[in-house]
């Protein structure tokens, strides 16, 4: 095989030639250079990796990476990625989904993909809006969001993407801001590396539809005193002296938020980060809004057999193993049972 | 005895008029009779025989009274004795409707012969009616002079009610114009599984058997592979074992030893005079499954069957699990669109993706197959074709859903269509569905129904080594590489599977720039791309054969146009209409689009032109748009396939009018 030197790539050698269509400022495009830069970075093989997209802005992202790819229809991308999964699972699939495409229209593919644990990285980029139809509400839209659509305000509850793939049976769930490159190319890595279904959340700007829903995230004056970011074994500290923590609540079983020195708290009192426990990673990926900092990072990851694993358990002869041109071995199907001769 | 039937004299109560003994009947003396049979069978044949050149058996019962069970064996058994065969089993949707309700009936067809036999038969020559709903369900099909095998056992006050009958239909004549063997099949199970261990109740069920027995000793069939059957079906329950080979001895004893007047003699069917080779009995689901991995391997390519279980496709799904080492993956997928996607997924990834379903899963298969036409990769998408619209008739058959393969998508989305004629001819088309999708990089709908799922008819192996390759060549020459370039005579684009090194490229639903396939909104590449995807199927025409005629040519006058599994009852009708003198020919299309090339001229040949279907009129609306010809349609939509009579009939009147 002619494989090129792959960890010779940089970033710009997974740029197509094809000129990037987002609207300029939207955060695609941090997504898009991140994803770039930490293919280049753990030597990624373009000819062996393979972006599957629904529909949506997020959708086009296949079109901009010189990788292979399939821009197939909306919220479907998980389906045709398992099929891809089944004629090959030594590719290096990653599906780009947003909030429309994978928590309505393709709610129930994102389901399976997760509780099979098919080997892909499953990434929502998650703008709380409908950008491509311009700018109706989308499933994740915060009660009260003014749309074209909502002209006084939605009224419908929020899913809360998080939650929903914990609840889907995933087995590595992890959250990235857009613009929060560190974080999210640390995930993206992670991401890749897990066997299995990885989902990533990635809150992502729409500068034109829901500008600034994330700016807590994102403005260098605040964000520190809004993110944790979760580390497997690490103190879950935050602030921009790491002077508050999260601890279990008194009484409770929920989380709250303490300040190191507030009321003989210390740094004994506030919790260490355990990616394998699902209680906490479902108390964490909650967490976020006015009251509460947004958890980004691994928030779960607890690896089990994966899709293609559980199929080769169970099926007897791997194509691979089968070399029978002739068609032979057919005599066996095609006779089985009863047969007669007539002559 | 129940206390409606205390006055019947005994268990045995045949109809004495023996002016109505079926016509057909002759007996024949031994030594004639001798020389035309199957020596399997010569050992146990009765001593009164009637010979007859064919049969049409159908056993009715509650859903749970093992009527599809009795109707295999009995076919497996028919098929040995030589003869040829076509079987209906017809159910209905309910798993387990109530017990003795008129809904709740199933029933199984079977006709054989010792000539062609095409269609399950019009009428019938012998009904098995386990309880009062099976027979007011199904007597009205009974020829008359027919014979009536009913399970007295059955009838009472209550299983009566249940039928809505308000008399009973066993005193007063009331079954005058049949034969009728009117036997306490319930009693005398009980009676012949006394010794077998199982409880009251386990041993009433096993009175199919009983009947079976009888059967097979009325039609002079053997029963020895159905008790071989039983020794594997019931290993693991001996007492059911035991009670099922008791309960089929007694029946077959029975008919053997209650010294039945003349007019119930055991008949005899000679075997039919079929090709030279090995046979076996195939329903449509099993020849679509072999047919279905034997296109892939002769592709060289791996089956990915995705599916979501669906009546009466499901079937495939369960027949393509068994045969995982013959290289099938089978998929069960979380809806049909995944079921679509993941077959796409599949082909994409350089397997052959190939999903089934039934009328409704086909509507939500439709937006991924518009974008396989679009990305033009290889996908097979099996329709077994139901009564609709929505739910419609889940187990009944009908032809509805041609416009649907050929017309229903959005925009201009042209597929390759065919569809299968009979069981076994369901080999034959999924292999050309495999041939067709990876040749022209198409997705391909092939037809069949819920006739077709079930029904069964005798299968020449074929010889797998024999077939004729067409194994895929992966593009893997990064030299001037262009997804979207094109195979001169096929305008097939390239398949290359991701992973191939120095190949990486885009595809996706948004239209593609020709040759380079990237995202192009321009007017005139829209254009031509629409042109070129249209030129590519309708090229399909030059690569299958000619249509050729079934009975007659273009000296006859009128010409019978069919598809799909109307072709056993069409041939039939139009046999029967050319011995009576009638200047019909008839033709039968595997390829419903593109239409085969030479059609239009062949149409044109003809005064009148009928296209009988079960629809209301899809394939003669489409004949008449693609060659503005006059035809006219012959339609059925009843949930059941045509009989003979009703096609001899309307096509008289069509061409007496």
């Amino acid at each position: 095989m002619n494989a090129p030197d792959a960890t010779a790539l940089k970033a710009k050698d997974f740029a197509t030639d094809q000129e990037v269509r987002w609207c300029p400022g939207c955060g695609d495009y941090a997504i898009l250079k991140t994803m770039r830069k930490t293919l280049a970075e753990i030597g990624a093989n373009p000819d062996n990796t393979v972006f599957v997209s629904g529909i949506g802005c997020a959708a086009r992202f296949p079109y901009y990476m010189a990788t292979y790819g399939f821009h197939t229809i909306h919220g479907r991308a998980a389906a045709v990625a398992t099929g891809l999964s089944l004629a090959n699972d030594d590719l290096d699939v990653w599906v780009v989904s947003g909030d429309g495409d994978s928590l309505s229209i393709g709610a129930n593919h994102l389901l399976h993909v997760l509780r099979r644990n098919v080997d892909v990285q499953y990434l929502l980029f998650n703008n709380e809006i409908y950008g491509l139809t311009k700018g109706q509400y989308s499933p994740t839209s915060r009660p009260g969001t003014r749309s074209p659509s909502s002209p006084t305000g939605s009224a419908d509850a929020p899913v809360h993407a998080v939650s929903y793939a914990l609840g889907c049976g995933a087995s590595f769930v992890a959250r990235a801001v857009d613009v929060g490159s560190a974080v999210l190319g640390d995930v993206l890595k992670r991401a890749r590396d897990y066997r299995g279904a990885s989902f990533v959340e990635i809150l992502q700007n729409c500068i034109v539809y829901n500008d600034g829903i994330f700016d807590g995230l994102t403005d260098k004056k605040v964000l520190a005193d809004n993110t944790v970011v979760a580390r497997h074994g690490e103190k879950l500290l935050f602030g921009k002296d790491n002077e508050r923590g999260l601890a279990l609540s008194s009484g409770g079983f929920g989380i709250e938020v303490v300040t190191l020195g507030e009321n003989g708290i210390t740094v004994d009192d506030v919790l260490v980060h355990d990616e394998t426990n699902p209680v906490l990673a479902g108390l964490l990926g909650k967490l976020g809004g006015p009251e509460t900092p947004t958890v980004v990072g691994v928030i779960y990851c607890q690896p089990r057999a994966t899709f293609a694993d559980t199929r080769r358990d169970s099926s007897s002869v791997p194509s691979s193993e089968r070399d029978v041109p002739d068609l032979s071995d057919l005599n066996a199907v095609f006779h089985a049972g009863t047969v007669w001769e007539v002559n | 005895m129940p206390a409606l039937l205390v006055s019947r004299p005994a268990s045995c109560l045949v109809n004495p008029s023996p002016a109505r003994k079926i016509q057909r009947l002759q007996a024949l003396r031994l030594d004639a009779l001798h020389k035309c049979l199957n020596p399997m069978t010569q050992s146990s044949v009765p001593d009164l025989l009637s010979e007859t050149e064919d049969l049409v058996v159908r056993f009715a019962g509650d859903s749970g009274d093992g009527v599809q069970v009795v109707g295999q064996q009995y076919t497996l058994e028919t098929a040995l004795a030589g003869n040829d065969l076509a079987t209906f089993p017809d159910f209905p949707a309910e798993i387990r409707a109530p017990a003795g309700t008129l809904f709740g009936v199933s029933a199984y067809q079977i006709h054989f012969g010792s000539r062609d036999i095409r269609t399950a038969g019009d009428d019938l020559d012998v009904l098995v009616a386990f309880n009062p709903a099976a027979l007011k369900t199904n007597v009205g099909d009974l020829k008359p002079g027919g014979l009536l095998v009913i399970d007295t056992g059955a009838f009472n006050e209550r299983s009566l009610k249940k039928a809505d009958y308000d008399f009973d239909p066993l005193i007063d004549n009331r079954l005058d114009q049949w034969r009728v063997l009117a036997v306490d099949i319930t009693a005398m199970t009980r009676a012949a599984v006394v010794d077998c261990g199982v409880s009251t109740r386990e041993a009433a069920r096993s009175k199919n058997f009983f009947a079976l027995g009888l059967v097979l000793w009325l039609t002079s069939r053997h029963r020895e592979t159905t008790r071989e059957w039983m020794q594997g079906k019931f290993a693991s329950s001996p007492a059911v074992l035991a009670a099922n080979l008791a309960a089929l001895d007694a029946g077959h004893a029975w008919g053997e030893t209650a010294e039945l007047p003349p007019e119930v003699g055991a008949v005899h069917v000679a075997p039919a005079s079929l090709a030279e080779g090995t046979y076996r009995n195939i329903n449509g689901t099993e020849a679509l499954s072999f047919g279905l991995l034997t296109g892939a391997r002769l592709a060289e390519l791996e089956l990915v069957y995705c599916s979501y279980p669906i009546t009466p496709a499901s079937n495939m799904l369960h027949a393509l699990t068994q045969l995982a080492q013959y290289g099938v993956q089978t998929f069960q997928a979380e809806d049909e669109i995944a079921a679509a996607c993941a077959a796409l997924g599949a082909s994409y990834g350089g397997s052959l993706g190939a999903t089934g379903s039934s009328g409704p899963g086909l509507a939500l298969k439709m937006e991924t197959i518009g974008l396989a036409i679009g990305a033009e990769l290889p996908m097979v998408i099996v329709n077994a074709q139901r009564g609709g619209p929505s739910t419609g008739l889940p187990t009944k058959t009908e032809q509805s859903d041609l416009f649907q393969a050929v017309l229903g998508r959005n925009a201009d989305a042209p597929v390759a269509v065919v569809a299968s004629r009979s069981a076994g001819d369901c080999f034959e088309t999924a292999v050309e569905a495999v041939r067709l999708a990876v040749t022209y990089m198409t997705p391909v709908i092939l037809l069949t129904d819920g006739y077709l799922a079930n029904a069964s008819e005798p299968w020449l192996i074929p010889d797998p080594r024999k077939l004729d390759s067409f194994k895929v060549a992966f593009h893997s020459d990064p030299e001037g590489f262009e997804p979207f370039s094109r195979d001169e005579t096929t305008l097939a684009r390239p398949w290359v599977k991701p992973g191939t090194p120095g190949l990486a490229h885009r595809i996706g639903g948004i239209e593609r720039a020709d040759g380079s396939g990237n995202i192009s909104y321009d007017p005139d590449n829209h254009q031509l791309m629409t042109q070129l995807r249209r030129n590519k199927i309708d090229g399909i025409a030059n690569d299958i054969p000619a249509q050729g005629y079934e009975f007659g040519d273009e000296s006859d006058s009128t010409l019978i146009v069919g598809w799909g599994s109307t072709w056993g009852p069409i041939q039939s009708a139009v046999q029967q209409l050319r011995s009576t003198g009638m200047r019909v020919a008839s033709t039968h299309l595997r390829h419903l689009w593109p239409l085969p090339a030479n059609l239009g001229s062949m149409l044109e040949q003809f005064d009148r032109v009928i296209v009988p279907e079960m629809n209301d009129g899809q394939l003669v609306k489409l004949l008449r748009a693609q060659y503005a010809i006059d035809a006219t349609g012959i339609n059925k939509v009843a949930g059941q396939p045509f009989r003979i009579r009703e096609l001899v009939e309307s096509i008289n009147k069509e061409v007496t009018t």
